[in-house]
């Protein structure tokens, strides 16, 4: 493991914060309220939510730096995830609904349905609804990687499918005959795996999660692209006629990282929704999608700990000034999304490089 | 107590002979107010005789208010014993006085009461109706009074009709008296009579002739003319189903010619010149806000407005392109995808802007009277205006468009530099400045586009992003660089949309259009019109 971070000093900075951060805020959550070194359990969950949006910043940037595919949908893949863990969340409300029904949730007693649909089935076992998460993101980027690499879609072409697919499950998730909380989304959380979502602790606990996996996602995706075929994957992204010529399956590798992506961005969404206890059809939404480009792009692409970094840095900003300053908020984003462009290609990541070597 | 009782009855008894006079001073009015008493004091057996000498003297007015007493909405007030014409008869509600058209709001519901009528002066005041009305001097007023009454007849109307028909003139008010006698015949004894009607009703697109025929097949179970009506029932039901695909397809032009309009503009930016423009949208919605500016300019003018309208929206967003070119594309030619993000970067400054400048509440642009209305085809098919002029509004700037790429020297400039950058240079192009023409030509058309949009949708800050998925999907469909791929494209796309709509419901059958978009690049990743050659972009 070490050496896998041998030439990434950024890497290394991310993952020792993030250790930092999981034994040094437990104990400053643990001081009393009136020490102004506090740290409030709200701003945990904050800061829990800004890290599985970091790892999904992760996952894009490993698809986009790396492969050179500028996806506009991997919200889609997020928010999959998300809803396999919002199922879970639905069952363990049990009778304590709106309707106190013990086997349908609230919407489906609304909606006068009689028996659970089968696609509910199983996910009261956290087991199924964790394999979910990573499953069904993981088809759905089988079955479209599938076919749009092995016809060779790419470019631009390929950006606005991945658009349009986005867009397409909004519009189905919408409905409420989708079966999943159409409009609403699935929301009114209790439990998690028997304990409170409102408690302390299990706040505390999702936070420490939520770093646990943004650093072996993170080491994962370096071991990647440390790899061989992670040499390979650059050499798509740089010259994908060239690498098929010298005998890659250019078509085979590019569907296995995207699918790789996918997962890691379905359990992202997986340990956002109990954080922040909605979701909704919303966040399929293209704009979600190109929001994450946005953090990945001032962060740094192509360097992983840029993408998180990025995430964190933006959501923070964006927490602040919709909260003070909501009419700035949208200029600030296209502001940024011009200036990175234009002025700073590489990202912050770029930045402190060039003054690394300067 | 008594002193305001008095003093109520003194004001009450000042207006009515204020009232009293008032009416003096109109020629003739003397007698309608005898009249209006007469008839509100008359039994039944006596309104008849009325409302003949009432026609005698005044035909307009008496069939007013023979039709009002038709739909119970003839009243009269209490007080001045005068008439009303009530539509809802409640506390609260607006009585319209006959005799002079003054609206008086009703206080209490037993203020007024009803000028009632039985069955007998029913048929007696349709009867009447009816004539003037299938006499009435415009051929189309005669026409719908015929269409009207078709299966709907009493004897005294036929015989009517039968007069009538011996001195009308207009063909097809000739042919609606016929179907009315046909229904009729269609019970005669005689055979050969009655298979003259069905035949007539056969051809006709009447829903009532199809009612007729249908209520024949169950009066006589056994007539040898069955399978003959049987037939003409099957022929009539498959006209209709004929014409109502055919108004599925005229829903569908139309909304394509929307997919179209927003899309245009994107096949010049995107499609000839290769820049993923994601701030599209917000210059449509620029030329809505546009319109919207200008409606409030001249606020007397709605339909002048929208002409002007049209110009101001192509300059506006053809200059605000025009910035957006000048400031950010030109450094990011080359990098496509970089484009994607600059350019979706402002379209939310865009937005926000928008937002802060007129509100986040959207902006309702109003439709001039001329844009309203119904074209009648046939019975069976009519079409909205509004849609008609969307699609040739679409078709016309469609064709405006190829004909400046085509016929103009812009034209030929802006593909020069598009196949061959290089060699365009050599030959004398200032590519440069035909990039920053080319991209306000194209935003300036999705200006234009926000004012027909602006028609149809709500205007606000949000409408863009409506429209720029719609928009990529139409250019990439029809191949990129290829004007009459989008047309072809979008028209198609709303066609299919329409036609799925019936049983797949307004979303699903989106979702099942772009799931095709998306399996339909896969097979032609270069769309339905590719551009061929050496310079076609790979």
């Amino acid at each position: 493991m070490i050496r896998l971070l041998n030439n990434d000093t950024g890497g290394r900075w991310l993952i020792g914060s993030l250790l930092l951060a999981i034994v040094l805020i437990p104990v400053l959550n643990a001081l009393p309220t009136s020490s102004s070194l506090h740290f409030p359990t709200y701003s945990v969950t904050l800061l829990g939510k800004y890290l599985t949006l970091a790892l999904l910043a992760l996952s894009v940037d490993l698809v986009w730096g790396y492969l050179g595919i500028l996806t506009l949908g991997h919200a889609a893949f997020f928010a999959l995830g998300a809803y396999a863990m919002g199922m879970y969340l639905m069952r363990q409300i049990g009778d304590r609904g709106v309707y106190a029904n013990v086997e349908l949730s609230d919407f489906m007693v609304f909606l006068d349905w009689q028996e659970l649909p089968w696609f509910w089935q199983g996910f009261d076992q956290f087991w199924v609804a964790i394999l979910m998460v990573m499953l069904v993101p993981a088809v759905l980027a089988f079955g479209f990687g599938f076919l749009a690499f092995r016809s060779r879609v790419s470019g631009v072409y390929l950006s606005i499918i991945t658009q349009a697919m986005t867009y397409a499950l909004m519009l189905a998730f919408y409905r409420n005959e989708m079966g999943l909380g159409g409009n609403n989304g699935l929301t009114d959380f209790k439990d998690i795996l028997g304990y409170s979502l409102q408690s302390d602790h299990t706040k505390m606990a999702l936070f420490t999660a939520s770093a646990v996996a943004l650093i072996i996602g993170y080491l994962l995706c370096r071991f990647i692209t440390n790899s061989r075929a992670g040499k390979v994957v650059v050499a798509i992204r740089d010259a994908e006629q060239r690498t098929r010529f010298m005998g890659y399956r250019v078509e085979n590798i590019k569907l296995w990282v995207f699918v790789f992506s996918a997962m890691l961005a379905g359990v992202a969404g997986a340990l956002y929704v109990p954080q922040v206890g909605i979701i909704n059809p919303n966040e399929f939404s293209p704009l979600n999608s190109i929001e994450v480009l946005v953090w990945v792009a001032v962060g740094g692409r192509a360097t992983l700990y840029g993408a998180a970094m990025g995430a964190i840095l933006i959501n923070y900003a964006k927490s602040y000034l919709t909260v003070e300053l909501p009419e700035v908020w949208l200029f600030v984003l296209g502001g940024l999304f011009v200036f990175v462009t234009l002025v700073l290609p590489q990202g912050v990541a770029g930045l402190l490089k060039r003054k690394g070597t300067e | 107590m008594i002193n305001q009782w008095l003093v109520n009855c003194l004001s009450w008894g000042l207006g009515c002979l204020l009232l009293v006079l008032a009416n003096l001073s109109q020629a003739g009015t003397f007698e309608v107010v005898e009249r209006e008493q007469a008839l509100i004091k008359a039994k039944f057996d006596q309104k008849a005789q009325i409302m003949a000498s009432w026609y005698e003297a005044d035909q307009v007015q008496a069939v007013h208010l023979m039709q009002l007493m038709l739909n119970s909405q003839l009243y009269y007030f209490k007080q001045d014993k005068r008439l009303y014409q009530v539509e809802d008869a409640s506390s609260g509600a607006i009585a319209r006085r006959i005799h002079d058209g003054g609206l008086i709001t009703l206080k209490k519901k037993r203020d007024i009461k009803r000028v009632s009528i039985n069955n007998r002066l029913r048929s007696v005041f349709r009867q009447r109706v009816v004539e003037t009305q299938l006499s009435a001097i415009k051929p189309q007023d005669r026409l719908a009074a015929a269409e009207a009454i078709i299966g709907d007849t009493t004897p005294e109307l036929m015989a009517t009709i039968a007069r009538l028909r011996a001195q009308e003139v207009d063909a097809s008010v000739l042919a609606a008296f016929d179907l009315v006698l046909a229904v009729a015949t269609l019970h005669s004894s005689d055979e050969d009579q009655q298979r003259h009607s069905i035949r007539l009703l056969g051809e006709s697109l009447y829903p009532a002739s199809l009612n007729a025929l249908n209520g024949f097949l169950l009066t006589y179970p056994e007539s040898r003319l069955k399978p003959m009506v049987s037939k003409y029932v099957e022929k009539i039901k498959g006209k209709v189903d004929f014409y109502d695909s055919l108004e599925t397809i005229y829903f569908g032009l139309s909304l394509g010619s929307v997919l179209v309009l927003a899309g245009i503009g994107l096949a010049i930016t995107f499609g000839v010149m290769g820049v993923i423009n994601m701030a599209h949208g917000e210059l449509i919605m620029i030329g809505a806000y546009t319109t919207y500016l200008v409606q409030q300019l001249m606020p007397d003018h709605i339909g002048l407005s929208l002409l002007v309208a049209v110009p101001a929206a192509f300059l506006v967003s053809g200059a605000v392109g025009i910035l957006i070119e000048r400031g950010v594309i030109r450094f990011l030619y080359g990098r496509p995808l970089e484009t994607l993000l600059a350019t979706f970067g402002i379209s939310l400054i865009l937005q926000q802007a928008v937002r802060s400048i007129f509100s986040p509440l959207n902006r309702s642009v109003e439709t001039p009277l001329w844009m309203t209305g119904v074209i009648d085809i046939n019975p069976l098919l009519s079409l909205t205006q509004s849609r008609m002029y969307i699609i040739v509004f679409c078709l016309t700037i469609f064709l405006l468009l190829l004909a400046v790429m085509k016929r103009t020297r812009l034209g030929l400039q802006v593909r020069a530099v598009s196949q061959n950058r290089d060699m365009a240079k050599s030959m004398g192009v200032r590519s440069e400045w035909i990039d920053a023409l080319t991209f306000g030509l194209g935003s300036g058309v999705a200006g234009v586009a926000g004012v027909a949009l602006s028609q149809l949708t709500n205007v606000g800050p949000n409408m863009g992003q409506a429209y720029i998925i719609d928009s990529f999907m139409v250019v990439v469909f029809g191949g990129v660089g290829n004007l009459w791929g989008t047309l072809v494209a979008g028209l198609s796309l709303g066609v299919a949309n329409k036609i799925l709509e019936p049983w797949a419901g307004a979303v699903l059958s989106k979702v099942l259009v772009l799931v095709f978009i998306i399996l339909f690049i896969q097979k032609r990743p270069r769309g339905l019109f590719p551009q061929r050659g050496r310079d076609a972009k790979g």
